[in-house]
């Protein structure tokens, strides 16, 4: 566990030296009080379409710094030679890789800390009330839900050729789960077969990460909170496809040529 | 030729070449000018006759936001929401919805979309309602609305039913009823003289600042428009019961009730009458109407103080 946790800590310290981060962060800051420094018919206390616009904004920026952190992570070793040394060390391969999840889904989870304090000042400036529970139970599926999006790029970094290629596929795959994903059933009820087989088959087998993310209505429109037990059921669906994914990828990076 | 005089008259060719051209270009550029008043917001601008497309998303998103987010995707039936609700509770929009609005999402199809229902705002509510909490005193919650409106709005200002859904909701729920005012000034401005906000505008004087006469002058004034519409097109016509009829009996009927209402309140009960026969000539109900005058008929005149 030692060695995964070294390398999880190097790849937290690379990303706090890289300025992705701030920049999102800052831009969403500006974004959200350019917004809310409009004037709608002379009523301070209009939230909710604030609470969408940074929730989104939340919501695109995680996705952008944990699929770039993670596209770039094994390929970087290789390019600057440094993975067969590192594999030279007590070191084994699915060490690696849990190391490189572990680090990316921990900075991940420190980037949301922040978006997400933010949010929840924000959304308190006009609204006077913490629903902190609520806020955790959204930052925390979030931050599951990275977790399934960070082994699926760590994957796709072993299969892929380069680093920007990885990324413009696994958004692309990311955004489609998230705009069709829970409606994929539905599309596919209306067609013939075996063109119906073959959606629903799709249905069933992609993570649905679209669950944590539309949970964002609940957060902007003030629902009560979810029950625990859906959450954890969630959180364990999500887990079993990111440990998919590590498996798939520890068994590809087994075969893979270091040098 | 003497260079000076080459001068001379080549500036005065120059001069006259100018001045046909400005007599040719002016009225071309009035003309331009008028068809670029309606369109002379940023968005407008930027994106040209699409901005209605976002506008009228804009408009389906302050509906999705006074059902706290509880509404269909294109995937769902959505029947009972043709007419957004935040526009049919005004009274001033005509509905054409049909269907359950609170089960529109039919029977879980599968495990997945079972489980994914308890994720997503999953009961029917409306945020004057009180919303998700469903507490009735704070019915201010529609207010949440209004961004969408106002973006609504300004993507495209010929768009009535956003003044009107805006204007209701300000001076009914939000108690604003000079900002209520300003939105149907200005949708008058950019729609002159369009019937549906002068009778927004009238009720606002007879319900809001208790302006009998003002309310009546406007309410005259929305019925000349709403003749003027279709100039040569007899009454009886227009108020043919048919589906092409539809929003031409419904507002006809809305400012005529109005009218027969203020006559009432003011005492001018053959004045009311007279109205709630040209109501009876639009309602889907005219037997209701017909025993209220003969209720009104028995009814002395007494003016109130």
């Amino acid at each position: 566990m030692n060695n995964i946790f070294a390398v999880a800590g190097i790849v937290i310290k690379e990303l706090y030296r890289r300025k992705d981060f701030y920049v999102l962060f800052i831009l969403t800051i500006v974004i959200c009080v350019i917004m809310a420094s409009v004037n709608i018919f002379n009523d301070n206390q209009i939230i909710r379409y604030l609470k969408e616009l940074c929730l989104l904004l939340i919501w695109i920026s995680s996705l952008v710094i944990a699929i770039t952190t993670t596209a770039r992570q094994i390929p970087a070793e290789r390019e600057q030679r440094t993975l067969l040394p590192l594999l030279a060390k007590p070191l084994s391969r699915p060490q690696l890789i849990f190391g490189k999840f572990l680090g990316c889904w921990f900075a991940c989870g420190l980037v949301l800390v922040c978006f997400y304090a933010f949010f929840g000042a924000l959304a308190a400036s006009r609204e006077h009330a913490w629903p902190l529970l609520n806020y955790f139970q959204a930052a925390f599926l979030h931050w599951v839900m990275l977790g399934v999006v960070i082994a699926l790029t760590l994957l796709g970094s072993l299969v892929f050729a380069a680093p920007s290629s990885n990324s413009t596929i696994c958004f692309v795959i990311v955004m489609a789960i998230l705009c069709v994903g829970r409606y994929l059933d539905a599309v596919a009820l209306s067609r013939p077969e075996p063109v119906r087989t073959v959606i629903y088959s799709l249905y069933y087998a992609i993570p649905h990460l679209e669950i944590p993310f539309e949970m964002r209505n609940l957060i902007v429109h003030d629902w009560p909170l979810i029950g625990w037990n859906f959450v954890a059921l969630d959180a364990l669906y999500l887990l079993a496809y990111a440990a998919a994914f590590l498996v798939a990828a520890c068994l590809v990076f087994r075969r893979k040529a270091v040098n | 030729m003497h260079p000076a005089k080459t001068f001379w008259l080549l500036l005065v060719a120059l001069l006259v070449f100018c001045f046909g051209l400005a007599a040719n270009l002016q009225p071309q550029f009035q003309s331009l000018e008028s068809s670029r008043r309606q369109s002379d917001n940023f968005f407008s601008l930027l994106l040209g006759d699409s901005s209605r497309i976002f506008a009228n998303s804009s408009f389906v998103e302050a509906d999705a936001y006074y059902h706290s987010g509880y509404y269909p995707t294109i995937f769902d039936n959505n029947e009972a929401f043709k007419t957004p609700h935040m526009a049919e509770d005004t009274g001033a929009v005509a509905s054409h919805n049909q269907g359950e609005e609170t089960s529109f999402m039919g029977q879980p199809r599968d495990w997945i979309d079972a489980f994914g229902r308890h994720f997503i705002p999953n009961r029917h509510t409306h945020l004057d309602e009180g919303g998700p909490t469903d507490d009735l005193s704070s019915s201010s919650e529609v207010r949440e609305i209004l961004p969408w409106l106002k973006l609504s709005a300004e993507l495209d200002p010929e768009n009535i039913k956003t003044y009107v859904v805006t204007a209701f909701w300000l001076r009914t729920k939000l108690n604003k009823v000079p900002e209520a005012e300003q939105v149907l000034r200005e949708g008058l401005r950019n729609n002159p003289n369009d019937p549906q906000l002068l009778f927004e505008l009238g009720r606002i004087y007879f319900e809001n600042y208790n302006d009998l006469t003002r309310a009546r002058n406007i309410w005259e004034a929305a019925l000349r428009s709403w003749a003027r519409q279709e100039p040569g097109v007899p009454q009886s016509v227009r108020l043919e019961k048919t589906n092409a009829n539809f929003d031409n009996r419904f507002i006809f009927e809305q400012i005529q009730t109005s009218l027969a209402q203020l006559e009432e309140k003011a005492g001018n009960l053959n004045a009311a009458i007279d109205h709630w026969r040209k109501v009876k000539l639009a309602s889907p109900t005219p037997d209701d109407i017909q025993r209220h005058i003969d209720e009104l008929k028995q009814k002395p005149a007494a003016p109130l103080p």
